[in-house]
């Protein structure tokens, strides 16, 4: 039976393939993309992110594999469907902001207007400033800027707030929420797990070209580490009292690891633990990177 | 010093490590000192130009005189009359001898024809004047920057395109901007061809205005048409441009592309006759020189500006300047890599 539209993924991604000479940069990676979802590939450097986007992209020619966009191989009219924000890339030089999304949008069959650009991105501050005068988040913002000129249902975002300082990183972050309640599709890599847990609805993590694990943040978080760590003072636990989720004795506390904080909260208090002292902390993607991989985000 | 060192030291390194630059480096300077060895092997600085036609007299004969072998007289030798009798009468040759018809011109304006014509045959006296009758071409001298003027407007052309073209395209192509092009729809047909119109826009308007500009003040010989010489120099720009695609056609380093175009330029320059005539130089360099298209430029602008040459006598020169640029769009095109 065919599949209908809504469940046909915006892209799919089969068993692809990259090498450059002796080395394999991606080796057999698949994984599929919901429409108007952000879909996150983590790794660290040399994982394979950059050229697995790239050949999605159609940048780079992939060794082997499929790529289906809605369901059908890409054709040459997919650069028309797609906006790309590259790692590093420059631009003609002494143009204008303005003149430079004119550029891009000249290069498009059904540009979006100008102004729209300007007001998603936040451009007008800087819109006739020259394009090598920018600072850091504007220049990002303009490279976004440029990534939208065609108005592309799937967005490809390689690394976009990479260099810049926290406030620049939150703004680009809005701008990114903002392009995904417009409907559009993004991929992301980003070496920042807090970027990929605010952003991102599905993740990959990629190492050594391979993919080690797929899913929703939330969930892998939950599979790996439960949902929390409570951790109690030893004075507060009554003796002999016996609670359903494991627990660990530490320095002067008990660290419950729980699937549900909140049963588990209720559940230590009918015990009789007095939960004045208690601290909840939740684990994140940094953590779960440390675990998959064994190294840390560089 | 510390940090001087440490720079200066890995950027030797990245130098040598370069091997294509470090060949191009090393290989051109060479060549070009050959070149130069072989082309002009004496000490240089000829007294006197007399152009022949026909084979030189067999020696022993009668009309093998004294004057053949004199010293600091050079002999070059031309197929027909046409050639050197223009150059007779721009003061370019001292003096014309055709062995064939046992004849010598002088153009009767030339202080240089008449010391010549004094060492051939000393106020008319034999054996010599039995030998070659006398004949005469007039005509005023022409300036050397009359001379020098399409060469330096060529001069300008092959830099403008090849620079303004190939050294752009390699310097996008290393920075990401043809990464991000090719992100786009735009095909790289497209995009060659709007950078091939830019330049070709850029380097005529240069072109046009050095030319007007230093004409207001030189007042350069026009003999011919303008029409003529706007078409040789379009012919010429679109060559130099689609030279500029083929050598940039792959290249990702800035040191490459500058090493190959010393390497395409200086050849160049010195051997398509910019700053002296190939005349009278040997054989093979002269053969050599046909291979660049800057030759058959000054070739025939020099020809409608000084001698007023009309289509049919440069109609070759433009073919092959066609020809040339058809064959490297070809393969810029084959070769065209946007990574």
């Amino acid at each position: 039976m065919a599949e209908s539209p809504a469940s046909v993924p915006i892209l799919e991604v089969r068993d692809l393939h990259k090498a450059y000479g002796k080395v394999k940069a991606v080796e057999g990676i698949s994984f599929s993309v919901r429409e108007g979802s952000c879909f996150g590939i983590l790794g660290p450097n040399g994982a394979g992110k950059t050229t697995a986007i790239e050949v999605v992209e159609t940048i780079h020619e992939p060794d082997s594999g499929t790529i289906l966009y809605r369901g059908e191989r890409v054709a040459s009219s997919f650069k028309e469907n797609i906006g790309i924000q590259f790692q590093d890339t420059s631009l003609q030089e002494f143009l204008t902001v303005r003149e430079t999304l004119e550029l891009f949008s000249k290069l498009y069959p059904a540009p979006r207007p100008l102004d729209e650009i300007v007001a998603a991105c936040s451009l007008e501050e800087f819109i006739d400033r020259d394009n090598r005068k920018l600072s850091g988040g504007q220049r990002q913002r303009m490279l976004l800027g440029i990534a939208l000129v065609n108005d592309p249902d799937l967005l490809f975002l390689d690394e976009p707030t990479t260099g810049l300082d926290p406030h620049a990183r939150r703004n680009f972050w809005r701008l990114v929420e903002g392009i995904k309640a417009q409907g559009k599709t993004v991929i992301l890599t980003t070496h920042y797990m807090d970027e990929a847990e605010y952003l991102c609805d599905d993740i990959i993590v990629m190492d050594h070209g391979r993919i080690i694990e797929s899913g929703r943040p939330r969930e892998l978080l939950l599979k790996h580490f439960g949902e929390a760590v409570i951790r109690v003072p030893r004075a507060a636990v009554p003796a002999g009292a016996a609670f359903s989720c494991p627990s660990e004795a530490e320095e002067g506390f008990v660290a419950f690891t729980c699937a549900d904080t909140d049963a588990s909260l209720r559940e230590l208090l009918a015990g009789g633990v007095d939960l004045s002292g208690i601290s909840v902390e939740r684990r994140n993607l940094d953590d779960l990177f440390l675990k998959l991989t064994g190294a840390g985000l560089d | 010093m510390g940090k001087f060192l440490a720079v200066f030291v890995a950027r030797n390194l990245e130098f040598f490590r370069d091997r294509s630059t470090l060949i191009f480096n090393l290989v051109f300077p060479v060549v070009l000192i050959f070149g130069f060895a072989y082309a002009f092997p004496g000490g240089g600085g000829t007294t006197f130009k007399v152009g022949t036609i026909g084979s030189p007299p067999a020696a022993g004969s009668a009309a093998d005189v004294a004057f053949l072998h004199y010293k600091h007289i050079q002999f070059v030798p031309y197929d027909s009359l046409r050639a050197p009798l223009d150059r007779l009468a721009h003061h370019q040759l001292d003096m014309v001898l055709d062995f064939e018809g046992l004849e010598y011109y002088v153009n009767e304006a030339s202080s240089n024809g008449y010391v010549l014509e004094r060492m051939l045959a000393p106020e008319g006296r034999a054996p010599a004047a039995a030998i070659f009758a006398k004949k005469t071409v007039s005509g005023a001298p022409i300036r050397y920057v009359d001379w020098f003027i399409p060469g330096i407007i060529g001069i300008n052309i092959m830099f403008g395109s090849l620079s303004g073209v190939g050294f752009v395209i390699v310097r996008y192509r290393r920075n990401g901007v043809l990464k991000r092009f090719k992100a786009t729809p735009l095909s790289a047909f497209e995009f060659v061809s709007a950078q091939v119109l830019s330049r070709f826009f850029i380097v005529a308007f240069l072109s046009l205005v050095i030319f007007a500009g230093t004409d207001l003040a030189l007042h350069f010989r026009m003999a011919g048409s303008w029409a003529l010489l706007a078409l040789v120099n379009a012919l010429a720009i679109l060559c130099m441009i689609a030279l500029g695609l083929v050598f940039s056609s792959r290249i990702k380093s800035e040191e490459v592309a500058g090493g190959i175009m010393n390497l395409i330029t200086w050849p160049m320059m010195i051997l398509s006759g910019v700053f002296f005539s190939l005349e009278g130089t040997p054989r093979a360099m002269q053969a050599a020189s046909r291979a660049f298209p800057i030759t058959y430029y000054i070739e025939s602008s020099r020809a409608i500006m000084l001698d007023g040459a009309g289509f049919s006598r440069i109609a070759g020169d433009l073919g092959v300047l066609a020809a040339m640029t058809l064959v490297f769009l070809a393969a810029a095109a084959a070769l065209f890599k946007w990574e």
